[in-house]
């Protein structure tokens, strides 16, 4: 019988590669910690307020949509509308094309990771530069990301100096300084000869219509200052009902996300730029994406959708400490991603259905999430909904045994015996490929069953305990 | 149908089934911001001290900084026009500054002095609007930026920047040298923008 695909990518992973995401994720979540608790008085009210504030945004996104669309328009922005990640792609295309040009520089946004862009562009005659430092290595390895706000958290500093001569961007040389001056001389050019602009945005304000995104590495700011047209690639679900609200969920996305007390750049963008400002954007577009939301949104899991993407959840998560992200097969890894990607698979939800049940269901992510996503729960709903749907799920051991077991006391005790001959017997030799695949990793503690009964049995009641 | 009536559709009929909607909480400034921390202290002291903490440097004269770039050997950059009377003096014969910023020879500016319309306490944060005509790419391309505001223009913290937004079309916070940890978690600043980044903070 095969393990669970996740543990088989787990295994698969070589062990530098394992080294790198568990301390990678590790240290993102100490940092975390000390950041937002040592700060705030009350962090964990913070926490709440704004996950309150996202969940009534979801519940009212029929509101909000049409407003945001009105300021944004207001504010001298075309806004599009795209349903699938096809149709997001074809704007994006058309508003190239309607402007003749072929070269774009492009920040990180997620939702382009789910629709394709970068390959559908390049399939369609137009270069599309990513520009944050991690998601150029991305690209230049044909790779994906493996990390909400890390994206090449799998690899070192031999891997990427050996992409960059590959690549033609000078002899293999490791040291971190010298690859990121490489790549601000050859992005440098990229820019300044790109005629688009395009960025996600982590917060759209539906009171002013102001577009917020950070960025550390100052990559998405170039491109706003460097090129004329600027093209935001938004997930419906981006919205925050007040400006003042900003003020909340900036304090809590760089403290969650990395243990800044703000990100290096945050950019409050509500148009085309000022006309007496001699560089920048004279032509903005938003492309407000569904792909699959409206369906979570319909779903019994639509807490999901209020995620902010901080990637918190992903380096406390012991399961993707040790399995890293390509284990999760979809743009959204960890537990945001066991809950998210299955239900954006649409029809396809059998194939990641086993994702939900990869989780010891430990409560980690729901404690750090700063918008206090119930994943635990969702995860719950999800492994309900594949039983619901009877989508089979390899790997995983059958309970039918343990339940014939359990509801026949005699066939039970006869069981507990056998269990014993466990610590006689090597476990090569026990007819069950699933406790054989867990032996793998770890060993089995000594037998100790039936001692429970017994004492059952023996106990003599004493007086009830007083309840406080 | 479009796919502006098709996505709204679906949301409305994903929707229909909840009732009551989630409300809309109110809450209360003092919750996210960090004032009381700050009362009482004095906030150029405190901006100096968190601009340093994100390896950011404050100064307080003009005579400082041309120190500073002096010793750098960074003699020639761009300085906004708007801010040269008030800087060449200070930075004396030796330095070379344009007023225009040439796109097709950005490497070429060792530094660039613009101005910025204020700064937040709390986080060491300077902000740039696009109203001022200080060309984004001056601020962004020198290895060197230098953001000249007034001591009266730093807020305490960021609900109260927040606040003072106001209409421009284009704001941006800026705290400390651009940086990335994506190469083994290893900081480096000087990614895109700036490897060092300047508060001239004058009177
Ligand atoms: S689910 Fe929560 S913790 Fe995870 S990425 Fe989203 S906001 Fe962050």
């Amino acid at each position: 019988m095969a393990t669970q695909p996740i543990d088989q990518f787990s295994k698969r992973l070589r062990p530098d590669t394992k080294a790198s995401v568990y301390d990678g994720s590790k240290k993102g979540h100490e940092k975390r910690t000390q950041v937002l608790f040592d700060r705030f008085p009350d962090a964990n009210r913070l926490r709440e307020i704004a996950g309150e504030i996202k969940q009534h945004v979801v519940e009212n996104l029929d509101t909000y949509l049409p407003q945001v669309e009105a300021k944004l328009q207001a504010n001298g922005v075309k806004v599009h509308w795209a349903a699938t990640a096809a149709a997001a792609n074809e704007i994006v295309l058309a508003i190239m094309r309607a402007r003749g040009a072929t070269k774009m520089v492009k920040s990180k946004t997620m939702v382009s990771e789910e629709t394709e862009l970068g390959p559908f562009l390049e399939k369609n005659g137009v270069e599309c530069v990513e520009t944050d430092l991690g998601e150029f290595i991305v690209q230049i390895d044909h790779d994906h990301p493996s990390h909400l706000v890390k994206p090449i958290i799998h690899k070192n500093r031999r891997d990427i100096a050996t992409s960059f001569e590959k690549h033609g961007l000078g002899a293999y040389n490791d040291d971190p300084e010298v690859i990121t001056r490489r790549a601000r001389a050859h992005l440098r050019a990229k820019y300044l000869t790109a005629d688009v602009g395009l960025t996600g945005a982590n917060f759209i304000s539906a009171e002013s219509g102001r577009l917020v995104l950070v960025t550390n590495e100052g990559n998405s700011r170039f491109c706003l200052a460097a090129t004329q047209c600027h093209i935001a690639m938004v997930g419906i679900e981006k919205i925050l009902p007040r400006d003042h609200d900003l003020g909340l969920f900036l304090n809590l996305l760089a403290r969650s996300a990395t243990g800044q007390s703000l990100t290096v750049y945050t950019e409050f963008i509500s148009g085309p730029k000022a006309p007496t400002q001699p560089d920048g954007p004279e032509e903005m577009h938003v492309i407000l994406v569904d792909n699959g939301r409206t369906d979570v949104l319909a779903s019994e899991c639509r807490d999901i959708l209020r995620c902010i993407r901080c990637g918190a959840c992903l380096n406390v998560c012991p399961v993707y400490r040790q399995a890293s992200g390509h284990a999760y097969r979809s743009v959204y890894p960890g537990p945001v991603g066991a809950v998210l990607s299955p239900l954006l698979a649409g029809e396809k939800f059998p194939a990641m259905a086993d994702l939900p049940k990869a989780s010891s269901l430990c409560g980690a992510c729901h404690e750090v999430c700063p918008v206090n996503i119930p994943i635990p729960d969702l995860l719950l709903r999800l492994r309900d909904k594949a039983k619901q749907e009877h989508v089979p799920s390899p790997g995983t051991p059958p309970m039918g045994m343990w339940s014939l077991l359990a509801s026949q006391p005699a066939a039970w005790k006869t069981a507990l015996l056998a269990g014993k001959l466990l610590d006689y017997l090597p476990t090569s030799l026990v007819p069950v490929p699933a406790l054989r695949a867990w032996e793998g990793s770890r060993s089995l503690p000594a037998w100790r069953g039936g001692k429970f009964r017994r004492w059952m049995q023996q106990r003599t009641p004493g007086p009830h305990p007083k309840t406080p | 149908m479009t796919d502006r009536e098709t996505i709204l559709s679906r949301v409305r009929g994903a929707l229909a089934p909840l009732k009551p909607r989630a409300a809309l909480p109110e809450w209360d400034h003092e919750l996210a911001s960090l004032r009381r921390d700050l009362s009482g202290q004095d906030l150029m002291a405190v901006f100096a001290e968190r601009l340093r903490l994100v390896n950011g440097l404050a100064l307080t004269d003009l005579a400082a900084l041309a120190a500073y770039l002096r010793e750098n050997k960074c003699l020639h950059g761009y300085c906004d026009p708007d801010l040269l009377a008030e800087c060449s003096p200070a930075l004396g014969s030796d330095f070379t500054v344009e007023t225009t910023f040439d796109r097709s020879r950005v490497d070429d500016y060792q530094f660039g002095i613009t101005r910025a319309t204020g700064g937040i306490a709390e986080s060491g944060t300077l902000i740039f609007k696009d109203h001022i005509r200080s060309p984004r790419l001056a601020a962004l391309a020198p290895w060197v930026h230098i953001a000249v505001i007034r001591k009266s223009e730093i807020f305490t913290d960021i609900p109260q920047a927040i606040a003072a937004l106001g209409q421009d079309p284009n704001i941006i916070w800026v705290t400390g040298p651009s940086k990335t940890a994506d190469v083994e978690g290893i900081l480096i600043e000087g990614v895109h923008g700036p490897g060092v980044q300047i508060a001239l903070v004058l009177p």
